[in-house]
């Protein structure tokens, strides 16, 4: 086997690296690029409903959707501030 | 409406002009009134591929502005009866390409008959790449099996998808059509280039055809002679083909496939 691997050689060929690299980016890009326009809106409707009943800032609020294959997942993180006291 | 035909890809240099002069030829050869848009105002260069440069009096911003009208400015085509060019200005700054324009332009070619109007995108994703592509039934999305044309296709079916009317008004959506072109079957073969099917899986839109690298391709813009012209060229064939599936037709794909060498050859001679 080693004396086969010598001859046809077993280092990764390029264009391998080339498809990994790309549909690690691709699907990066897909995340981020294409949000629906709704995102911006949604987010500053829960900052207004939550500082009803918390003291939020805007940055205290994250919101986002990423893709894994046919499923999407709406992430929102809010972070409450420390309790005063 | 007549059929528009955007033919993109984001990076330039990988075969959009070519493939829109090729395009558009076949589909006159076919017996379809065709009309080929250059919307790279400021960067002419569809004259020059059609062999129609000294021939350009009016271009398309004359016509949007109303200096000219469409038949002063169509150049008809040398070699076939039913393809007419519409150049690209020179002079002008592409701010003068308006939406309302286009969409004038559009409706006058279909008064006059025109089926098929294919419209020559500007590299990059600025204006003149979204008017070109605003008003797609049918979109050619040129790609070099090669990491940033792969990459910036994927940027315009994501501009394709959120700004063409279709997207906007919410109609059934622009039909996508992946073209891989400067492909090299030994190269693939080796490993050291994507093959269609890796670009067609990272990009997920249906496959046209392939387009083979070729020489034929620099001798043919260096005559102003369309590729799809070229007697006895592989690129001739392959984009013949690809206007067949367009069509509806079957085709086969060529040249996809590199020839191996037998082992002893491998082992005494060349790479």
């Amino acid at each position: 086997m080693s004396l086969l691997s010598y001859f046809f050689g077993t280092k990764q060929k390029t264009a391998s690296v080339a498809k990994e690299r790309l549909s690690l980016i691709i699907a990066h890009e897909r995340g981020t690029n294409r949000t629906p326009d709704f995102l911006p809106a949604l987010q500053r409707e829960l900052i207004e409903v939550i500082s009803k009943y918390v003291n939020v800032g805007v940055d205290d609020i994250k919101v986002q959707l990423e893709k894994q294959d046919n499923c999407e997942i709406l992430e929102v993180n809010i972070t409450l501030p420390e309790q005063p006291k | 409406m007549a059929r528009v035909i955007v033919v993109t890809s984001g990076k330039g240099g990988v075969g959009k002009t070519t493939t829109s002069a090729s395009i558009s030829t076949g589909l006159a050869l076919r017996g379809f009134k065709t009309a080929v848009i250059d919307f790279d105002v400021g960067l002419r260069n569809l004259d020059l591929i059609m062999g129609c440069e000294r021939r350009v009096v009016y271009d398309l911003i004359n016509v949007v502005n109303g200096e000219a009208n469409l038949n002063q400015a169509l150049i008809k085509d040398k070699h076939c009866e039913n393809l007419f060019v519409l150049p690209a200005s020179q002079t002008r700054d592409k701010d003068a390409l308006t939406e309302d324009g286009v969409e004038k332009v559009l409706k006058d070619l279909t008064h006059m008959g025109f089926e098929y109007v294919v419209c020559d995108s500007p590299a990059g994703i600025e204006r003149g790449a979204v008017m070109a592509l605003t008003f797609a039934d049918d979109a050619f999305i040129v790609t070099n099996p090669e990491v940033s044309s792969v990459r910036d296709s994927d940027r315009i079916l994501g501009i394709l998808q959120s700004k063409s009317r279709r997207a906007i008004e919410g109609r059934e959506p622009v039909k996508e059509h992946l073209l891989v072109s400067r492909y090299s079957p030994k190269r693939v073969e080796d490993g050291e280039m994507l093959s269609y099917k890796d670009v067609q899986e990272l990009l997920r839109i249906p496959l046209i055809g392939v387009i083979p690298e070729s020489d034929d391709v620099l001798q043919a813009s260096n005559q102003g002679t369309p590729a799809i012209h070229l007697k006895d060229s592989d690129v001739a064939t392959a984009y013949q083909d690809v206007v067949a599936r367009y069509l509806d037709e079957e085709r086969p794909l060529r040249f996809v496939n590199y020839e191996k060498p037998g082992l002893l050859k491998r082992l005494f001679g060349g790479k």
